[in-house]
């Protein structure tokens, strides 16, 4: 199972970013488990400028944009 | 060029409605019609080329950049960046955590805080097709001396005292390392597809944003311009006591819109006779104070920071109007 984080101070697009991976996941049928992360702190320390960014098992793989589907089914079969 | 939307308005409103072009109703709706197409027009197309050209700029080349020169430069580069940089205002706490946390003095960060709300390509097409060239000029220059005038002000008073806990010790932490010699981020290889699919997407992003603030700007501004006989501001408020500067910041305060709503309304008080530093500091209070901003980063600030920054906001917002005031003899003597 992925644990997939999405990183945002809590603006619509990192809504719709945790939205989209879920349900780009339910229809490929992977795993995951998406947890919002909205702590300043644990941001920084992602070293992330841009939001919404994602990180997939604790490493960064995407930032400053809504992920189009392309990218998610991407990031999700890595 | 620009005349086409004044032809169409003419056409829509006046002919093909049969409004009386000297009705209140048929001027006001006559302006709306007027200024919303034209604005859209230029909107549209100037987004989409300032896209094409800034795809390749991103944050962390603009942190690098900042890093590697002095820091009295900083201050300038910090709100030209601010002013240029794509960036949404739900990103401001990342970016001021990345800024900090590679060691960037608070002030300079600051900079690009303030100027980013102030001065951006919405706001200098619409500046410049309702008011003119003199004095999108002159809105640019304040814009920058707001932010760097602040962060000056900040880093005099050591706000980095009052960041938070976790903040601070980031700060500190690189401040220690050096950072001269980190390497330079990848400048990203873009071929035209790739531009015209950023072009396209920021177009389409910043367009969902600010339709309604420009149809909101440019209906109050419609009403102003119809409904307000000319000179009415002088003659009931007075016109340029000293007062006025303070009142018009503290009106523009609980308002809280960004600055496509606020440029159209702009265009109206100073056409019906508020004078511009009065109108300007309005506006800047109106779009650079705003309390959602202001409660996010406190986040990352201890109240006494939030508050100095707040008061040195509104200062600067004062001393600008009262300079303008004083000048605008001077600075616009070819306008209205």
């Amino acid at each position: 199972m992925k644990k997939i984080e999405v990183l945002g101070t809590g603006c619509k697009k990192c809504v719709t970013t945790a939205e989209q991976i879920e349900a780009v996941a339910g229809e490929l049928g992977i795993k995951v488990e998406v947890e919002k992360v909205t702590d300043p702190a644990a941001i920084m320390g992602y070293q992330v400028m841009s939001t919404p960014a994602v990180a997939i098992d604790g490493k960064l793989v995407h930032s400053g944009s809504v992920p189009n589907r392309n990218k998610i089914e991407t990031l999700l079969k890595t | 060029m620009l005349e086409v939307f004044t032809w169409l308005a003419n056409w829509l409103v006046y002919e093909l409605m049969g409004l009386d072009p000297t009705s209140k109703f048929g001027t006001s709706l006559h302006f709306f019609v007027e200024d919303t197409t034209k604005i859209f027009a230029l909107l549209v197309v100037m987004i989409y080329v300032i896209a094409l050209m800034r795809a390749s700029l991103n944050l962390e080349r603009v942190r690098h950049y900042i890093q590697q020169k002095p820091r009295l430069a900083g201050y300038g580069l910090g709100a030209s960046f601010g002013a240029i940089t794509p960036f949404c205002s739900c990103s401001s706490i990342p970016l001021f955590l990345g800024f900090t946390s590679a060691g960037i003095p608070l002030g300079i960060t600051m900079a690009f805080l303030f100027t980013s709300p102030i001065i951006n390509e919405v706001a200098i097409i619409m500046l410049w097709s309702l008011l003119g060239w003199e004095f999108t000029l002159v809105y640019i220059a304040i814009g920058m001396a707001v932010g760097i005038g602040g962060g000056m002000i900040l880093d005099t008073l050591k706000g980095e005292r009052w960041l938070k806990d976790f903040a601070a010790k980031a700060y500190q932490q690189a401040a220690e390392t050096p950072q001269g010699d980190a390497p330079a981020p990848e400048v990203p290889i873009l071929t035209f597809k790739d531009r015209h699919e950023f072009a396209r997407d920021e177009l389409k992003e910043i367009a969902g944003r600010i339709w309604k603030w420009v149809i909101i700007g440019v209906g109050l501004g419609a009403a102003l311009h119809g409904f307000v006989p000319d000179g009415w501001f002088a003659d009931n408020l007075g016109s340029g006591q000293w007062w006025n500067v303070p009142v018009a910041v503290f009106a523009g305060l609980p308002l809280y819109s960004n600055a496509t709503g606020v440029i159209p309304v702009m265009e109206s008080l100073i056409l019906k006779g508020l004078p511009v530093g009065t109108t300007l500091a309005f506006c800047m209070s109106t779009v650079a104070a705003s309390f959602p901003e202001f409660i996010m980063l406190k986040q990352v600030m201890q109240w006494r920071l939030l508050t100095t920054i707040f008061v040195i906001l509104l200062a600067n917002f004062m001393i600008v109007g009262w300079l303008i005031n004083l000048l605008s003899p001077w600075l616009f003597s070819g306008f209205h």
